[in-house]
């Protein structure tokens, strides 16, 4: 199983200068797509979720365009070909 | 002789270099731009000084970067130099303080943390392990977090023997006399107005520094109180007479004069302000007996405050002080105090400065 990670252009530069990545998960949830993320870029992992493997609070995740709070966070089901989108919430000041 | 001032900002890291003996200084940054430095220290241990710097991406979590070559490149662990052991359920929050241990220890860093919790690395900041004697203290549940987190941002080694001495908003001051495996709280004197009744720890501790008198002489500057003590934290007793307030977060002491120590008082405890809108800092010369306040150079109608770290002293002589302001100002002394000059204007808030002289 492929899926497409799409990550803003400020956390390209932890993949490589990628901004569109094809992950292979060992299984079909999102924990399943970051953890792959996690092991072929640690930073970039870390960028995403903290140790205890929460995505950080103003980081936006959409498995094929729905926003995973409103789904089962990381035990979202993300099938063959879909696409997982990572996006900065608006914070800051 | 360099004489080099680490500048942490909520927006970045700026270095400020003087090489006429603290007169001028040149700005350079920023560093780390939009990422949050509220740790910063300078390890001069090292062949090449190390610049260490805790910081906060935002959106993107907490971690410890550093630069061998001042500034020109920055690294960081790929997995991150500090992570809560998976046992725990914790997670980095933020990084509060990085303290190179002594000369003799090379390679030791310690860090403190919020959630409250005390680090120390075997490798120049690298990486760090935590620190279980601490993190497992019974008293752990009950440290409540201050009005800026729970955390340890105290950390003070003694370079002559195992104790480490830490500083805890809340949770007051705990001693290990052996390098971080036994914790004693060490706050009877210290009061906490916020409380019914004058407890063990629990204190609201701002900052503590060691006195040149030796490592059992400490002041402290507490959420209301600055207090010292001379048998290492086991009875402090109150210094605060002659300030015009008792409330502040630094607290720093000469390396060389004992007795000598500063403070930058503010109007507490909703104000957090400068007394009647004069920045001032006050020195002791005799170990709190008397204060005199240091105006030259610093403003009038400033309602701005001084965080806990973004106040230092360096080892030069005479000794230099260093401030800096919630509204991005940073003014520097080469005369312990008698007056200041300033080093850099319109940065963002001021977090954490550190001053040190290279070779």
């Amino acid at each position: 199983m492929t899926v497409q990670v799409v990550l803003p252009g400020v956390l390209a530069d932890l993949a490589g200068g990628c901004k569109h990545l094809d992950v292979d998960p060992s299984g079909g949830t999102l924990a399943d797509v970051l953890d792959e993320l996690a092991i072929r870029h640690p930073m970039l992992g870390r960028r995403l979720r903290d140790e205890t493997g929460r995505v950080r609070r103003f980081v936006n995740v959409y498995v094929d365009g729905d926003d995973v709070r409103y789904l089962a966070g990381l035990s979202t089901t993300v099938r063959d070909g879909a696409q997982v989108q990572v996006l900065p919430s608006v914070a800051g000041g | 002789m360099t004489d080099l001032l680490a500048i942490g900002t909520r927006k970045g890291l700026w270095l400020a270099r003087s090489e006429d003996g603290r007169r001028t200084w040149t700005l350079d940054g920023p560093h780390l731009l939009a990422q949050e430095v509220a740790a910063v220290c300078v390890d001069t241990r090292r062949a090449n000084p190390r610049v260490l710097a805790g910081i906060q991406y935002g959106h993107w979590g907490p971690t410890v970067m550093w630069s061998d070559d001042l500034g020109a490149s920055w690294h960081e662990t790929d997995s991150g130099a500090i992570r809560f052991p998976e046992d725990t359920g914790a997670a980095l929050e933020r990084v509060w303080q990085l303290r190179p241990d002594s000369a003799d220890r090379p390679d030791v860093v310690w860090a403190g943390c919020e959630p409250h919790s005390l680090w120390r690395s075997t490798d120049g900041g690298c990486s760090f392990s935590l620190v279980r004697g601490h993190w497992d203290h019974p008293h752990r549940p009950t440290w409540e977090p201050g009005g800026g987190g729970g955390a340890v941002h105290t950390i003070l080694p003694d370079p002559a023997s195992d104790r480490v001495t830490i500083a805890m908003s809340t949770g007051g001051v705990y001693v290990s006399e052996d390098g971080g495996e036994r914790w004693e709280p060490r706050n009877r004197g210290i009061t906490a107005p916020f409380l019914p009744e004058p407890p063990e720890y629990g204190q609201c501790v701002h900052k503590v520094a060691v006195d040149a008198a030796g490592p059992d002489t400490l002041v402290a500057q507490n959420h209301f109180g600055v207090f010292r003590t001379e048998d290492a934290g086991r009875n402090w007793t109150s210094i605060a007479d002659g300030l015009p307030a008792d409330f502040g977060f630094p607290i720093a002491a000469s390396p060389s004069a004992p007795g000598t120590a500063w403070v930058v008082p503010l109007v507490a405890d909703m104000q957090r302000v400068p007394p009647a809108g004069r920045l001032r800092v006050h020195r002791t010369r005799d170990a709190g007996a008397s204060w005199s306040e240091s105006a030259t150079g610093l403003p009038d109608a400033s309602w701005t405050a001084v965080m806990r770290d973004a106040f230092c002293v360096d080892e030069a002589d005479p000794t230099g002080v260093y401030v800096g302001t919630r509204d991005g100002c940073v003014y520097a002394s080469a005369d312990e105090g008698e007056s200041f000059a300033v080093v850099a204007e319109h940065l963002p808030d001021v977090l954490c400065v550190r001053a040190v002289q290279l070779p």
